[in-house]
């Protein structure tokens, strides 16, 4: 169990970031080489863990000899390339993309946003009050994690964790076009009725906080959720024998939210409804209303008693995939 | 790939007109009635997950047939193509001609764009509205429909087997059916002598090969296999042509490098979505002389490698798809498409595709997603379709225009050729002509005359000029004193302007150039495909902005409000992944810096004041 597997030696590259030269193995990112040189270029879209789908655009740098500026996440370093991450040029596309998505958008949980806001001196107000925006109620139709839409920014990454690129569920896609396009299950139906495993999979990559652990969710509405009193530990998940590694993220002695690290060889950051959502029955702690699963749930041969009323179809929401 | 479905059943029509494009259910796992035999064994894997690219055409069965597409109906579609229902969910509502809801089976679809606004499209809505009620069930307004030359103009689409449409231009005031003028009514100068794209144009039989062929058709690809492929190219590279769809990209360029790929199969794709508001000289060439874009199809698949080209027409253009898919299985039933073409062992084939209502499926990357079943957003480049393109392999992609010139070029050779036009701007160039004057139409003019020639051939305007649109939406306006502009690539881009896809809409006094930069600025709004931030969300800012700019009395904060048209343009140009948010703004910008549009007479707020 010892054996290191050995990458094949890759040429490095150099191309320069404002001037500064800087060299990353062929085949990275702009994003990469920024990074190389210590220079902090914003992303949204981008996840560790997918292949970039540079939709929201507030990594986009200058590329010398190009006609429009270009996505960090995804263009890759060519040799001799000339990147400039703060141009005048960059930092207007950053401001402006920054004041659309925050008047549009609610991103009070999106981390950073509001520094990157100042940073640029975006000013997402000037569009006035009756500006369009994409404001809904949340959706809180299962146990286990709600979708605040109003937070969305549409950045396909729950889609794509969702689909070929992780889970290949597809129980979500993106629907309708332009300003109204949404997430969306199929005709809308809440995700009790449709293909959806609660893994998870799609809250851990959402760089909005627009998907969230239920238990997230209320005590951020009860005004309970407290970042600086939690402490993180990961561990291994003792349900099946995969082994994925859990972090279990811990407020006053309460399991509150599960992740995975993204650089886990064995999860990618993805883990099944067990491993996730599976925690309750650590906490010694008398069941609040709604219930969040437990461990009888899982033992239940006739499924958790928030799946669908009507198991008849395949797939299903039952722990299948264990 | 598990699929879960819920329970929605189609009705036996909705079944019906699935079944009719894909043949029945062979097992119970594909929406057949369930045997003891479905129970022994799985359908799926690839070879079920490989039809994806039915899924439009099946979205289509059922909105042609029954007029919207139901619940049991996008279940039973899916089953049939193992697609996820929540994707082909995602991919129903992206098309503005479906509607998952339920509708009348007949939709007048009522055009209201800039070419039928600046003839009376306001006046006909409100009659429209009178007579059958509030939009959204019976009618509906529709971007540009093509047949601005017929401007005000209106579709009438009605479900049923076999589905029905009227195409109405213009629209009598009480709404009564008139028969469909031919193609070549488009076309002023049908007849005349000089024209080589168009000389066909009302002198052949649309539905005749043989009369094609007695005028001269079929020579040129006869002339291809002599000059094998690479000759062909090099044809095509000296006689300097460049694509007709608004990149104005070498194309003998660009069929170079997807030759020389490595990777096969290589796809050719003929770009037919013909949807840039008031375009329309693709429309009457396919209705007008289909035989010559089915024999530039194959001269161009020769050339390139292709054994397959996808002819992608925009789904408001029926008669389009009913002339070329007549003329295509005509030309397969006489060896000239198929395994042996003219037997020379020359193998190639031709599907059509109907778009169904998506302006940014015309854009080249987004074609291929809309041909393979997803949702028709462009995709990030590189790569380039050359490279990888539909299905992932080299594909080359050309407008009508473009390939309908190959055939002449190879007749005529390149060197004559090259000798019409003016500078880089070679050969001839079709303009669409709308708006004020007294002929419009599609105009075939050489390339350099100038804008004050191609209106005066349209009869010149037919009241006080005020502005042309050169290019369309993506285009800029041109001042009346600037008409000698020369018609070429560079002679625009002098003064700052685009031929685009060929359109001139001319603008008179009488149009409200504000409600037509409103217009543009609702039709990126509802264009906009929604993948970037920029382009999603800055077409809807730049719409309220033009809203506010609008209002009686000028608000006293235009300067701002023209302050951030500026700057949210400026993003949209520079940061939007493709073509249609980077050119959401250019004709906005030109009317507010060309044509003084919002500067408003008192000193304070005049165009100098606004900060640029
Ligand atoms: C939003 C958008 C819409 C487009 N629509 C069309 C179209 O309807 N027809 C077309 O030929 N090209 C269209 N284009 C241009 C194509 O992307 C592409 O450049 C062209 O089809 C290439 O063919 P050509 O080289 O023969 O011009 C569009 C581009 C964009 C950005
Ligand atoms: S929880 Fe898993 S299955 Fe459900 S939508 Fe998210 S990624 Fe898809
Ligand atoms: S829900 Fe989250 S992950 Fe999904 S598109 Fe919206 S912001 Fe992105
Ligand atoms: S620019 Fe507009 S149409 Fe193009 S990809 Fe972005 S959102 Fe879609
Ligand atoms: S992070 Fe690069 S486009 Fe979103
Ligand atoms: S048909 Fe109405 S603008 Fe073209």
């Amino acid at each position: 169990m010892s054996t290191v597997p050995l990458q094949p030696p890759r040429r490095l590259i150099e191309i320069t970031v404002d001037g500064e030269e800087v060299r990353v193995p062929e085949g990275a990112t702009v994003l990469d080489a920024c990074a190389a040189a210590g220079k902090d270029v914003p992303t949204l879209c981008y996840g560790d863990t997918l292949t970039p789908k540079n939709a929201c655009r507030v990594c986009v740098v200058e590329v010398e000899g190009s006609r429009t500026l270009a996505p960090a996440c995804s263009r890759r370093a060519e040799p001799g390339m000339a990147v400039g991450t703060a141009t005048e040029r960059a930092r207007h596309s950053r401001k402006v993309v920054l004041e659309l998505l925050a008047s549009s958008t609610d991103l009070s949980t999106t981390p950073r946003a509001a520094e990157w806001i100042a940073e640029y001196g975006a000013r997402p107000e000037r569009f006035g009050p009756d500006a369009a925006s994409v404001a809904q109620p949340p959706k809180v139709d299962n146990d286990l994690y709600v979708r605040d839409y109003a937070k969305c920014i549409l950045c396909y990454k729950c889609v794509d964790a969702c689909g070929d690129q992780w889970q290949n569920t597809f129980a979500i896609a993106v629907a309708g076009r332009g300003f109204d396009a949404t997430i969306s299950t199929e005709h809308d139906a809440p995700l009790t009725d449709s293909a959806c495993v609660y893994c998870g999979n799609c809250v851990e990559v959402c760089p909005t906080g627009a998907l969230s652990f239920k238990t997230e969710f209320d005590m951020r509405a009860a005004g309970e959720w407290d970042e600086s009193r939690q402490s993180r530990t990961t561990t291994i998940c003792s349900y099946c024998g995969v082994g994925c590694n859990l972090t279990l993220h811990v407020q006053d002695n309460r399991i509150v939210k599960v992740g995975s690290p993204h650089d886990n060889p064995v999860t990618h950051g993805n883990l099944c409804i067990k491993g996730r959502f599976g925690y309750q029955h650590v906490q010694n702690v008398p069941r609040a209303e709604p219930t969040v699963l437990s461990s009888a749930d899982l033992l239940d041969p006739a499924g958790p008693a928030w799946g669908p009323s009507s198991a008849s179809s395949a797939g299903g929401a039952a722990p299948s995939d264990g | 790939m598990d699929l879960r479905f819920r329970d929605a059943e189609p009705s036996a029509e909705e079944r019906a007109a699935v079944d009719a494009l894909l043949g029945p259910p062979p097992t119970g796992w594909e929406g057949g009635p369930r045997t003891e035999e479905d129970l022994r064994f799985a359908a799926g894997g690839h070879a079920a997950r490989d039809r994806r690219d039915l899924l439009l055409p099946a979205l289509h069965a059922v909105n042609d047939r029954v007029g919207w597409i139901s619940e049991g109906a996008l279940d039973y579609v899916c089953r049939r193509l193992t697609v996820p229902p929540a994707e082909a969910y995602g991919v129903a509502t992206f098309y503005s001609l479906f509607s998952l809801k339920p509708r009348p089976a007949r939709v007048l679809h009522v055009c209201t764009d800039l070419a039928c606004q600046a003839r009376g499209a306001g006046a006909v809505r409100r009659t429209v509205e009178e007579t059958l009620g509030p939009p959204g069930m019976s009618w509906q307004p529709s971007p540009c429909l093509g047949l601005c030359e017929r401007a005000p103009a209106a579709l009438a689409l009605e479900a049923g087997d076999p589905p029905k449409t009227a195409v109405h231009g213009p629209l009598a005031p009480d709404l009564t059916e008139r028969e469909e003028p031919p193609a070549e009514h488009a076309v002023p100068q049908a007849g005349q002598a000089g024209l080589v794209l168009l000389r066909r144009v009302g002198a052949v039989d649309p539905a005749s090969l043989d009369d094609y062929r007695a005028q001269g058709g079929y020579a040129a690809l006869r002339h291809a296999f002599r000059l094998g492929p690479a000759g062909v190219i090099r044809e095509v590279l000296d006689s300097g042509l460049v694509g007709r769809g608004g990149a104005a990209f070498p194309t003998g360029r660009k069929w170079e490098a997807a030759a020389r790929q490595p990777d096969h199969p290589h796809y050719l794709v003929c770009n037919a979505d013909e949807s840039e508001p008031g375009t329309f000289k693709d429309r009457v060439i396919m209705e007008g002389d289909p035989y010559a874009l089915v024999e530039a199809m194959t001269i161009a698949a020769y050339a390139t490698g292709c054994r397959t080209g996808y002819l992608y027409i925009r789904g408001e253009y029926p008669r389009a798809v009913r002339r070329m898919s007549h003329a295509v299985a005509v030309a397969r039933s006489r060896g000239l498409l198929g395994d042996d073409i003219l037997g020379r062992g020359f193998a190639f084939d031709i599907e059509i595709r109907r778009g169904a209502g998506a302006y940014i499926c015309g854009e080249e990357t987004a074609i291929f997603n809309s041909i393979e079943g997803y949702r028709g957003e462009p995709r990030s480049k590189p790569p380039f379709p050359v490279e990888k393109g539909l299905f992932g392999k080299p594909t080359v992609v050309n407008n009508v225009e473009t390939l309908v010139n190959v055939p002449p070029i190879l007749l005529g050779g390149a060197p004559a050729y090259a000798a019409t036009g003016a500078g880089g701007s070679t050969g001839t160039k079709l303009f669409c002509v709308s708006g004020a004057v007294a002929r419009p139409g599609v105009y075939e003019v050489p390339f350099g005359a100038t804008l004050r020639e191609l209106l005066d051939l349209a009869g010149g305007a037919s009241g006080t000029l005020r502005a042309v649109l050169l290019g369309g939406a993506a285009g800029s306006f041109v001042r009346p004193d600037e008409l000698d502009v020369p018609l070429t690539f560079e002679g625009t881009r002098a003064i700052g302007a685009t031929l685009g896809s060929g359109v001139v809409l001319a603008l008179d006094e009488s149009v409200d150039l504000a409600g037509i930069l409103l217009r543009i600025a609702e039709f990126f709004r509802d264009e906009s495909c929604g993948q970037c931030v920029p382009c999603r969300v800055g077409t809807v800012r730049q719409e309220e902005a033009l809203h506010r700019l609008n209002r009686r009395p000028a608000p006293i904060d235009a300067a701002a409000d023209l302050a951030l048209l500026r700057e949210v343009g400026r993003a949209m140009r520079d940061a939007s992944i493709c073509g249609l948010g980077q050119t959401a703004w250019n004709a906005v910008e030109s009317a507010v810096d060309r044509l003084g549009v919002f500067s408003s007479p008192s000193p304070s707020s005049s165009r100098e004041a606004s900060p640029s």
